[in-house]
């Protein structure tokens, strides 16, 4: 049986009348990456607070390689590596300076220190700028600073809390790379994101959490299984005939479908049959709406977090995949 | 269900824990934190000039605006001030660990150190010493200020050194409010204005500039009593080689007093974020 590296059980967290947590559970196996996806407000930054022994819940209980986050909370810190949502480094010290000063904090020895940074430096591609203040680096080099410090004390467990947000898409892939050349070292890591794609990436298993609840969880495919059948994609030429196309085509599909007017496209999840496909053309032309395009394809998980949650993920800014939205405004 | 819960089903919950923090690695801790804000002040040298500049103008004008208008027990007024500004400056040198705090905690500087293994009274006790360093760098700079404009050390060299000490140890007592203070209102704006507060009253309603006989009543019974007035009159006296055994006894209680009723509370603060 695998080592479960991280466990949280029934664990609820309140703030005042607010119910961030309601008895959430999870688990993250030693080696695998778990990726925790849910928007803005779902309760994703408060259950990294309590398993990294910031914030105590209220109920349940959490074990982080085996050791009790509340009562063994020195030993939990001694082994996870933390980068929070905002790149927690000192302006006005070095690269170099703030990676020793937390080598320093875990108490390494000096030697050993100085050995460390320099190889976090390395890795990080930091090294040409180890010796300048960090307010002279870019967003990017901060990020990658503040993933460096988390690898400082060479934890076996990672815990980073949206480490992509408002980085523009080359630097988003970078980080990318990084965080999977560490997996591939055998690192578990907890990644809490509201992109989709980083999701897909990066983690084996996702759990997805809304208003403070687990609402699933599986592997990317599993959840996309959950939905089941194919989505049905129609871009119709005369985006002034969505409204009419749309309704042409409600009761083909699962629930309704929903369209996006700048691209003229209409999405349905459907149950994926060729037939259906072949009654969706006939319908549109019998109601003359000319097409450019029409087909079947799995669907994403931008497709599932729809039909869990009811609303949109975050589009990542740039990336070719996503669809063009009325409101593409909000991530950057 | 309940925290306290050990029962496990799941991952084994190991029964000691292998980790705790040691004397000698709070110590460790402590001085890399200092390090780090004393860093800090020394790249940003044009706050330091700044925040130099207030207790200079001060000087000048007590000096040569209103010296003429206050009248003095006994000697001359710049003796009679200097040691009033002494303390004044060392208190509203507290006023920067309260912002520095702040900002750590907004820009998430102590979620990260946190998270990490270390002693957790370490964050505030590196802040506090460091700014108990900046704020000898500045006490000498008053002092020299002060002999430019006609002040004059008038007790023995042990004696002056042991009022300067209790300027020093009575801000650093005080800017444990200052570290509340900062962990409470948790953002550095609101933490510079909060900050000086409490100072005001304490400062300006005591004997730090006026004698407080020339205060109405009501207002000299408290000024008479309160920590700022016997600290400075406890340095006076050390100052000049005057009386002080008494408001000596009462300065060190206030500073101890309020050292410890505000570490803790303060330590307490930084627990529960």
């Amino acid at each position: 049986m695998p080592e479960t590296m991280i466990e949280a059980e029934s664990i609820t967290k309140a703030f005042g009348s607010t119910l961030a947590l309601r008895s959430v559970d999870l688990k993250v196996e030693a080696g695998t990456v778990l990726g925790l996806l849910g928007p803005n407000g779902a309760g994703k930054t408060t259950l990294v607070r309590i398993l990294t022994t910031l914030l105590k819940p209220d109920s349940g209980r959490a074990t982080v390689a085996g050791y009790d986050v509340i009562h063994d909370a020195v030993t939990v810190r001694a082994m996870i590596g933390l980068a929070g949502q905002f790149a927690a480094v000192d302006d006005l010290l070095t690269g170099r300076e703030n990676l020793e000063l937390v080598g320093l904090l875990y108490h390494l020895g000096s030697k050993e220190r100085k050995l460390r940074a320099d190889e976090v430096l390395e890795r990080l591609s930091l090294t040409d700028a180890a010796d300048r203040l960090v307010k002279t680096y870019s967003g990017g080099m901060r990020r990658r600073l503040d993933l460096g410090a988390s690898l400082v004390g060479h934890p076996r467990i990672l815990i980073l809390d949206e480490p992509t947000t408002g980085l523009d898409p080359a630097t988003r892939i970078d980080l990318w790379q990084f965080i999977e050349a560490l997996v591939a070292d055998g690192t578990t890591l907890l990644l809490t994101t509201q992109y989709l794609e980083e999701a897909d990436r990066l983690a084996n298993r996702i759990v997805v959490i809304d208003h403070g609840q687990v609402i699933a969880e599986g592997t990317a495919n599993e959840l996309k299984d959950q939905l089941g059948g194919n989505v049905l994609e129609v871009t119709i030429t005369d985006q002034d005939q969505l409204e009419k196309a749309a309704a042409v085509l409600a009761d083909l599909g699962h629930g309704p479908p929903s369209y996006d007017r700048a691209g003229g496209l209409i999405t349905l999840a459907t149950d994926g049959k060729a037939e259906m496909l072949l009654e969706a053309a006939r319908r549109l032309e019998e109601n003359g709406i000319a097409l450019d395009d029409i087909g079947l394809r799995r669907p994403s998980l931008d497709d599932v977090f729809l039909a869990l949650t009811g609303k949109p993920t975050e589009d990542l800014p740039g990336t070719a995949d996503t669809r063009q939205r009325l409101d593409p405004s909000g991530v950057l | 269900m309940t925290v306290l819960d050990t029962a496990s089903s799941g991952a084994s919950t190991r029964q000691a824990p292998s980790h705790s923090v040691t004397f000698g690695m709070t110590l460790v801790d402590i001085g890399g934190i200092t390090r780090r804000n004393l860093l800090r002040i020394l790249r940003t040298p044009r706050l330091l000039v700044f925040s130099s500049i207030q207790p200079i103008m001060f000087v000048l004008l007590f000096r040569y605006v209103f010296a003429g208008a206050i009248k003095v027990p006994n000697g001359l007024y710049v003796d009679y001030l200097m040691p009033g500004i002494f303390v004044q400056t060392a208190l509203f040198g507290g006023a920067s660990t309260a912002v520095g705090l702040a900002a750590d905690l907004q820009g998430g500087m102590i979620d990260r150190f946190r998270s990490l293994p270390m002693a957790r009274s370490a964050v505030l006790a590196g802040r506090t010493i460091a700014d108990l360093i900046r704020n000898v760098v500045v006490l000498v700079l008053m002092v020299a200020v002060g002999v430019l404009v006609g002040f004059r050390f008038r007790a023995s060299p042990g004696s002056d050194v042991a009022g300067l000490a209790l300027v020093l140890l009575f801000g650093y007592a005080f800017s444990w409010v200052f570290v509340t203070t900062g962990l409470l209102v948790k953002d550095p704006e609101t933490a510079q204005v909060a900050g000086f507060l409490p100072l005001f009253p304490l400062v300006f309603a005591s004997s730090a500039f006026v004698p407080v006989s020339t205060m109405p009543g009501w207002l000299q019974a408290f000024a008479n009593v309160q920590p700022v007035s016997v600290t400075v009159d406890a340095v006076r006296g050390l100052l000049s080689g005057g009386a002080v055994e008494h408001w000596l006894w009462q300065s060190i209680s206030w500073g101890v007093g309020i050292f410890l009723v505000f570490a803790i509370l303060s330590v307490r603060q930084y627990r529960r974020l």
